[in-house]
């Protein structure tokens, strides 16, 4: 029985699975840079060194690589760590830790041990932080066995979601768009999941099937509202996790709509649209295909910090609009 | 039981006897002398498996290296903690672990520690707080740190005990735990087995200081250096870094100087270092000299050396044949534990 919702922003929502996960867990604890007094440089952990102390919200050293392990050594032995990543650009300093260790100790060790650890991941671009503070890095993490690796969309899947990942006995990175954290909207009060494995379809529609996850379904539904103003009707499927990938669920929509096409903020090469490609590809649904699958993924290019180029490397509605409208129409 | 104890039990001058034998009972002594044979004749014996074609993948050799694992190893419970690395046998063997599921591991088996999936490199026994060794150098620095934080955040009472090589203390990952273990005055004991070479590479030519203690200070820790082919002063030393980090005080920096007899691993044709080298330090083998002060201060007969011995050969046969006559892992099972849930 989930309790009635308020309206809080995806960072206040984070904020709270991470309060009622530390009163119900004593061995629930948050490690990173910054995430004490300062409250996190997207002000996401907040008030909680107030309400929690300095030894549940821990305020590390600039040590990516030092605190990831740290975070990977304390789940081996008890605890439940939560390590916040200030721009998932920097796991890049950590994935030794986060792809040697956290995501291969249980197979390694025949299954000796579990690593219940969540990395939460600042991603995407959009906010004028050039390069190096700005990149999607989810099919980097989802190409390895090991690691789940979810993202979601709303507020309300945010909380649900990264309780599931906290009560998860495996290493769990959540991918958190940084222009979603003021994004608004219902939340149930009190302690509810929201599955990792599974996608949703958030929008019904006949004519071609959009699948999305995190800003990009933001985007793909507004998207949806002005195509439907022209007659197409678009299925929007938000992944919500890329590993595990939730393929039976693409698959039973394009055997609806017969059109697929896939939007990533992620570089496109070697990207997510690439595997659901394949996969569908692979799969009963190809026989119901009309027409080439459509991969709309981020610019093969670093992202740049001029406001024109950032917008042009990442899909935008109007991107998604064209090219939904030529694959409905048969353009393509 | 202070009748028990092994100093007690010497008529030597107290000057010339090492106070860690102080600490232990005799029966003690004689199970570290177990161990560090153990160790010895294991690794022997899977080098024997692996000239015969019954193992598979590449080993590292802690051979001259024993007195490290087992010194370090003394002052610990099962309750305790330790991570260890690519030459871990030792370790895990100090630590408690079963010869029988080593040598299965080795040879691929289903009844090995990992089941057959992790092999030389990666034995744990988390049931005798052996976190496991370690393929990447460096990997379990930061593990160990977080175990740490775990134990005292949990109030445990235990403390971790942190192997690396010298090769080790040039990763970055070194220095970050180093000084997050300090500045939260982490229960953890950083054990450096000082073998002299990352793989070809001699400390001389990657590390800027004489000594990998001298790291210490950067992180406001003790930093000792002992002689690691002396079982008696690693383990004095790490009793006395034990209770500084059970009384809250925080982390240790233990430097064994010590040797790897054998290559670094099956590939290496020893073309870094003289004949003469590996030479001298096999006269300083830590197994004979452990042996020869236990004789000389009365702690242990030559009969009794000899029985040990004798044990551990037993042990050793038992664990071949174990290894030997257990099942491999069957392939329909290859997705198993990749995932908990």
């Amino acid at each position: 029985m989930v309790a009635p919702a308020r309206i809080l922003s995806f960072a206040e929502a984070i904020r709270e699975a991470m309060a009622i996960a530390m009163d119900a867990d004593e061995h629930v604890f948050l490690m990173g840079e910054d995430i004490g007094v300062y409250g996190g440089a997207f002000q996401v952990t907040g008030d909680l060194v107030h309400r929690y102390g300095e030894e549940r919200v821990m305020d590390t050293p600039i040590s990516e690589l030092g605190g990831a392990g740290v975070a990977v050594g304390a789940a081996l032995n008890g605890m439940r760590p939560i390590y916040e990543f200030q721009f998932s650009d920097f796991a890049m300093l950590a994935t030794e830790q986060i792809v040697n260790q956290a995501a291969k100790l249980r197979f390694m060790l025949g299954g000796a041990v579990s690593v219940p650890v969540v990395f939460r991941m600042p991603s995407g671009s959009g906010t004028g932080a050039a390069a190096q503070h700005s990149q999607s890095l989810q099919a980097w993490f989802a190409h390895i066995p090991g690691l789940k690796v979810i993202e979601p969309t709303t507020p309300r899947e945010a909380k649900g979601m990264l309780l599931a990942a906290i009560a998860d006995p495996d290493p769990v990175m959540i991918f958190e768009h940084k222009l979603l954290y003021k994004t608004k909207g219902p939340v149930p009060e009190g302690y509810y999941t929201v599955p990792l494995n599974k996608a949703a379809v958030v929008r019904p529609g006949a004519d071609l099937t959009i699948v999305a996850s995190g800003l990009m379904t933001v985007r793909t539904l507004e998207a949806a509202a002005t195509l439907e103003q022209s007659g197409v009707d678009a299925e929007v499927i938000d992944l919500r996790s890329l590993r595990p990938l939730d393929i039976g669920a693409i698959c039973e929509s394009v055997k609806k709509t017969s059109r697929l096409m896939c939007v990533y903020e992620g570089v496109k090469t070697m990207g997510i649209g690439a595997e659901i490609s394949s996969a569908v590809a692979e799969s009963e649904a190809f026989d119901f295909l009309e027409a080439p699958i459509i991969r709309l993924g981020g610019a093969d290019a670093p992202i740049p910090y001029s406001p024109i180029l950032e917008k042009a490397s990442a899909p935008q509605v109007a991107d998604i609009v064209e090219a939904a409208r030529k694959l409905a129409t048969g353009a393509v | 039981m202070m009748d028990d104890r092994a100093a007690s039990s010497s008529s030597r001058p107290a000057a010339n006897r090492p106070p860690v034998y102080d600490r232990l009972t005799v029966a003690q002594v004689h199970e570290a002398l177990h161990k560090m044979i153990l160790i010895r004749r294991f690794e022997e014996s899977a080098e024997d498996e692996y000239m015969r074609g019954m193992s598979y993948g590449t080993m590292h050799l802690s051979i001259g290296e024993e007195a490290s694992a087992v010194g370090m190893c003394a002052p610990l419970s099962d309750t305790d903690l330790i991570t260890s690395t690519h030459r871990g046998h030792g370790h895990c063997i100090a630590k408690g672990g079963d010869v029988n599921r080593m040598f299965a591991e080795f040879l691929g088996k289903e009844t090995g520690y990992c089941h057959g999936r992790g092999g030389s490199m990666h034995i744990a026994d988390p049931s005798k707080g052996n976190l496991g060794a370690n393929g990447v150098v460096g990997g379990g620095i930061p593990i160990a740190v977080g175990a740490a934080l775990a134990v005292k955040r949990r109030r445990t009472g235990a403390v971790v005990v942190c192997f690396f090589g010298d090769g080790a203390n040039n990763e970055g990952v070194f220095h970050e735990s180093l000084n997050m273990a300090s500045l939260w005055k982490l229960p953890v004991i950083f054990a450096c087995e000082n073998n002299l070479y990352g793989m070809s590479t001699s400390v001389k030519r990657s590390t800027a200081v004489k000594d990998v203690a001298q790291r210490a200070a950067a992180y406001a820790m003790p930093g000792v250096i002992v002689d690691g082919n002396r079982f008696a002063d690693v383990a004095e030393a790490s009793f006395e870094a034990v209770e500084r980090a059970r009384g809250g005080d925080g982390p240790t920096l233990i430097e064994c100087k010590t040797y790897r007899i054998r290559g670094h691993s099956r590939s290496d044709r020893n073309l870094y270092r003289t004949k003469e080298e590996i030479e001298s330090w096999r006269k300083r083998d830590p197994i004979e000299l452990f042996e020869a002060e236990l004789e000389a201060l009365g702690l242990a007969s030559r009969e009794q050396i000899e029985a040990i011995r004798a044990q551990v050969e037993v042990e050793i046969r038992k664990g071949v044949a174990f290894a030997e006559a257990s099942p491999v892992p069957s392939a329909e099972d290859l997705l198993r534990d990749v995932y908990t849930t």
